[in-house]
């Protein structure tokens, strides 16, 4: 990734450039920029998803609202905001696997999964998981057998898709914090399965 | 026209690289130029389809090199210029004081009512539906060919799926079309519909079997199949 990052320095004189000129033109607040920054780093993540899905794991009255209308569902947990204003959860099944990708620039659920990660915006996974969802799964480590339909979502509209990972086998005796704890970001995009215990 | 942002379906791009343990932000300019960025969209300097526009019409070859937040950064710079709220010119002068003087501070200014807004909107949303009166053209099971808006500019039809035929699997509400806010024209309000597309139908024989692709698209671009 050294290269992605390489012109940091003519970047940030660049943005110190911009941010100065706004300011002085009596256009932006520090203060905004310094919550908004501060809210994306320590409050808003992929913890919030996971809450959703253990939820949905362990209450079928919940799971099916979720199914129907997740955005009121998920603002039952106190979860909601930006990108996740129009949001569809997507069940996994042992007959269908969901991945989601943004393929025009790099639309995410940032309400319940925080900013993406750098690979789900790069230019290889937005052209390569439409083509071939198997091979860019097989590669990120998923192997799903020949019989289950991969369905890929592409978000190019306002709606933002969150991925209803399968409840691990074994699982039977957690709680849903612990169950939580299994569900992963990379599930909730669907390039993963939800954690085994340990 | 293809925009560079357009990249389902492009080849020969490499393998996917995963950084491990990553940050939310790599460096400090990244976490400014978010929240620059998401902080002069509240304020209604521009909406976040003119933003996506601007950082389409990053030359292709550039478009590809830069950064996730290079990309931001160069948007906001072409959209603040293009709308005449800052020069060129003063940006690269100010930039030059900063490398001169590493230490030079950048000026505050704070709005604390201003923040509370921005920070409500960023836990409650903000909704791009839209009401309207023109009744809905297509049903569940519908089967439609994309086609586009048809004007050059902004789009949300990925280049992939133009003349491409779907069904119909879901009807979603309607929201502003965002090839028209993008110019700044009046609102556009369009039901929006997810299609699903047969992967052989788009990728052709080479296709991976039961991979369908679904995607989000606004009323106008399409057209009956039958």
């Amino acid at each position: 990734m050294g290269h992605e990052h390489a012109h940091g320095s003519y970047e940030a004189l660049r943005v110190k450039a911009l941010e100065s000129l706004l300011v002085q033109k009596g256009l932006l607040a520090s203060d905004a920029v310094d919550r908004l920054v501060a809210a994306y780093e320590q409050d808003i993540g992929p913890l919030n998803g996971a809450r959703v899905v253990a939820r949905a794991w362990v209450d079928p009255t919940f799971k099916q609202q979720l199914l129907e209308d997740a955005t009121p569902a998920i603002r039952e947990l106190g979860i909601g905001g930006l990108e996740a204003d129009h949001l569809v959860a997507l069940e996994n099944t042992t007959d269908v696997h969901n991945v989601v990708v943004c393929t025009l620039c790099s639309c995410y659920p940032w309400a319940v999964l925080g900013l993406p990660p750098s690979w789900y915006k790069s230019p290889a996974y937005r052209a390569r998981i439409v083509v071939e969802p198997r091979a860019v799964l097989a590669e990120l480590g998923l192997e799903l057998e020949q019989t289950v339909e991969v369905r890929v979502w592409d978000s190019s509209a306002e709606i933002r898709y969150l991925v209803l990972p399968q409840r691990p086998e074994g699982t039977e005796d957690l709680n849903e914090d612990e169950l939580a704890g299994l569900v992963t970001r990379d599930a909730m995009i669907g390039v993963a399965k939800a954690k085994v215990p340990a | 026209m293809t925009l560079p942002s357009s990249l389902g379906g492009l080849p020969g791009v490499g393998p996917i690289e995963i950084e491990l343990d990553e940050p939310v932000f790599h460096s400090e300019w990244e976490g400014r130029t978010f929240g620059i960025a998401n902080a002069v969209l509240v304020k209604g300097l521009f909406s976040v389809d003119e933003f996506r526009y601007s950082m389409e019409r990053i030359p292709p070859v550039a478009y590809v090199n830069l950064s996730y937040y290079g990309r931001w950064l160069s948007g906001l710079e072409r959209i603040l210029i293009e709308d005449g709220i800052l020069t060129e010119e003063e940006i690269d002068a100010r930039m030059r004081e900063f490398a001169l003087d590493p230490e030079l501070p950048v000026p505050r200014r704070d709005e604390p009512e201003f923040a509370d807004l921005v920070l409500r909107i960023v836990y409650e949303g903000v909704s791009a539906g839209r009401e309207t009166e023109a009744p809905r053209r297509f049903a569940v099971g519908d089967r439609v060919i994309a086609r586009g808006s048809g004007t050059p500019g902004h789009t949300r039809l990925p280049a992939y799926a133009r003349g491409q035929t779907g069904a119909v699997v879901r009807c979603y509400d309607a929201f502003a079309l965002p090839d028209s806010s993008a110019l700044r024209a009046r609102d556009d309000p369009q039901w929006c519909y997810c299609l699903r597309f047969e992967a052989n139908e788009i990728w052709g024989d080479t296709a991976e079997p039961r991979a369908p692709v679904f995607l989000d698209v606004f009323e106008t671009y399409l057209e009956p199949a039958d």
